[in-house]
């Protein structure tokens, strides 16, 4: 229980992985037990390496009737004491949202990848967007505080899976992997190291699952079959599971401690990366994909002299506001060009003064550095 | 004897959800009784159920692994729990709404699976828990919330839906064939594969008001006058047979 290293799965070294692939290494790596999926394009390859590595491996694999079956297969693997993993993208991660909510609701560690396509709708199946960004914090109904991650690369997305299990096991919640078809699909030299740090959740006989008075908010999580006669419930419910869904206060109370074990916690969880943003005029908010173009056109700027920073989500939700309030306080505008029709941008706006300029493209391409450089050259 | 089953209960326990006259908690002893009889331990069983009035027969009552899911996935959960430890003896307690409408996809699945789990359907003929709404198992021209008019559509036959699905064992008696009832559910709990056990229960505060049995009694009486075991409706004309409901297995070479 708790923080373990543990060897890699495969010998350490380089490799050159698609963005898929790295994210089922990543899962084998971080001692998944079980995966419940369905297929869909970006995501597919994920599902199939999983499903020729877990035979080797000895974890559980199932290829299922639909995503809401996959999402809750999860939940049920998960109280039965294996990490979960499942992956989908746009029109799934849809039919996911009840699975998600109630996860939320009964504390369970369980991954989910979004290899993210252009929609709305069935959209472009094969092409990039990062469309589901809000869907991800407010997808499922009754308001959910949930973890999400944006990797920008293949080596990320193998890193960030690992992030995603050691976050949901020790928190008790959905970890959302929120991948683009861009990188889901990109070829890239992927890192592995020879030893992965792993958290185990953690487990105390007799204690109540669903109540804790330690300052972390996250109660022990025991599993079935082991003699805890556990009582789960997606109904409010008290510490030790008994449904209470007219009290109102102890609605009050589970939902206050759902909320505060990811808000109270999140400098922990947040992670972002600032590229010259010390002295900066006009500084570049983004995240995934388009974090690559973003740095390019910053570089290139830079070399011209130009005074641009930029500042890289790698957590999405909770949102990083600390860090936003800082660089709203220093720089004169910020610039967030996203894949969908702006959607962290109304984030940005919540903890910033300054001039907020979006930028939405939402064409199924990815963001051009060109196209970057020329509306920072407008705003310098 | 019925004080022998609240060693099975929780004991924080009082009196149950279920409205007078409801047969599931008929339902629910009959399970205990099963469970009782072949000494099982509770620790070693898991009990998912999904949502409706069916799905509370487990939940809160029994005092072993319990969870209580979403509308139509029980099986989904069940299904992943399983597969992690097979060890767990897995049963599925849930509504014919919550098993045949809303979760009808992973029923057939898990069939044709051939998941080893058992799921006890407990069908009581409409939507009790949402105040008697038409379900995909309500009789034809019954009158429910949603169908003034009478229902006008057949219902499935969920034996024989689940059966051509591949289930090892499928069977189906009513809370008025208690002891059938008991030997089958012992009968699923000794079997390997996915198992199906369609219960017929009677809801007399949404489905019989609504349908001319005025008294709780009239509901059960129904059940008795019209459930007949599939041997004695051998060698009965389909005219005899046509207001009947057979029950009883329809596997191992039967139907």
């Amino acid at each position: 229980m708790g923080w373990k290293k543990v060897t890699s799965t495969i010998p350490g070294g380089d490799y050159y992985l698609s963005g898929d692939e790295a994210v089922a290494e990543a899962a084998i790596a971080a001692r998944v037990g079980y995966f419940a999926g369905y297929p869909i394009t970006p995501s597919t390859e994920i599902m199939e390496r999983i499903s020729i590595r877990f035979r080797e491996v000895g974890a559980a694999f199932t290829q299922i009737e639909d995503e809401i079956a996959s999402v809750c297969s999860c939940i049920g693997a998960s109280w039965a004491g294996a990490k979960a993993m499942t992956v989908t993208s746009g029109p799934g991660f849809s039919l996911m949202q009840e699975g998600i909510g109630y996860a939320v609701m009964t504390e369970v560690p369980v991954v989910i990848v979004n290899a993210q396509r252009a929609g709305p709708g069935t959209g472009q199946s094969t092409r990039v967007a990062s469309g589901d960004i809000m869907q991800a914090k407010w997808g499922s109904h009754g308001g959910n505080e949930i973890i999400a991650l944006s990797p920008w690369s293949v080596q990320e997305l193998y890193d960030q899976t690992i992030n995603a299990f050691n976050l949901a096991e020790r928190y008790r919640v959905p970890v959302l992997l929120m991948a683009e078809e861009a990188t889901a699909h990109l070829r890239e030299r992927v890192h592995i190291g020879g030893e992965v740090e792993l958290f185990e959740r953690e487990k105390k006989a007799g204690a109540a699952p669903f109540g804790t008075e330690e300052n972390n908010g996250v109660p022990p999580m025991p599993a079935f079959g082991e003699g805890e006669k556990l009582l789960v419930t997606g109904a409010t419910h008290n510490e030790y599971g008994i449904r209470k869904a007219d009290d109102p206060l102890v609605q009050e109370k589970l939902v206050a401690r759902l909320h505060n074990k990811i808000s109270n916690n999140r400098e922990e969880i947040i992670q972002y990366e600032n590229y010259y943003v010390e002295d900066a005029v006009v500084v570049v908010v983004c995240y995934g994909f388009t974090a690559r173009s973003s740095l390019f056109a910053v570089e290139r700027m830079r070399q011209e002299g130009e005074k641009v920073g930029m500042l890289r989500l790698k957590t999405l939700w909770p949102f990083a506001d600390r860090v936003m309030r800082d660089v709203g306080s220093k720089v004169k505008k910020i610039f967030v060009p996203e894949m969908n029709m702006g959607q962290i941008v109304g984030e940005v706006m919540k903890y910033v003064s300054c001039d907020v300029i979006p930028y939405n493209q939402m064409n199924g391409e990815i963001i051009h550095p060109d196209t970057i450089m020329e509306q920072l050259r407008r705003l310098l | 004897m019925a004080r022998d089953l609240e060693q099975y209960l929780r004991p924080e326990v009082g009196v149950t959800f279920f409205c007078p006259g409801c047969g599931e908690a008929i339902l629910m002893g009959l399970i205990l009784r099963a469970i009782d009889d072949l000494g099982l331990s509770m620790d070693d069983m898991l009990f998912v159920s999904g949502i409706g009035c069916a799905s509370l027969i487990p939940s809160s009552h029994f005092n072993a692994d319990t969870i209580h899911t979403l509308h139509g996935r029980a099986i989904a959960f069940a299904t992943g729990a399983k597969m992690v430890n097979p060890k767990l003896k897995v049963m599925v307690i849930s509504g014919d709404g919550d098993l045949a409408d809303i979760g009808g996809n992973h029923l057939i699945h898990a069939a044709r699976r051939n998941t080893d789990i058992a799921v006890i359907c407990a069908n009581n003929m409409n939507y009790g828990m949402t105040g008697g709404q038409v379900s995909s198992t309500t009789p034809f021209g019954a009158f429910t919330t949603t169908t003034a008019q009478g229902n006008p559509y057949h219902p499935f036959d969920l034996c024989r839906l689940v059966k051509a699905a591949g289930a090892v064992h499928v069977a189906r008696y009513s809370v008025t064939q208690p002891f059938a009832v008991i030997n089958s559910i012992k009968k699923v709990l000794q079997a390997q594969g996915f198992s199906f056990i369609e219960i017929l229960t009677p809801c007399p505060t949404q489905f019989g008001r609504r349908n001319q049995f005025d008294a709780p009694a009239d509901m059960l009486k129904l059940l008795m006058d019209k459930c007949i075991m599939k041997e004695d409706a051998e060698g009965l004309s389909s005219e005899e047979l046509s207001d009947k409901i057979i029950t009883g297995e329809f596997t191992n070479g039967g139907d």
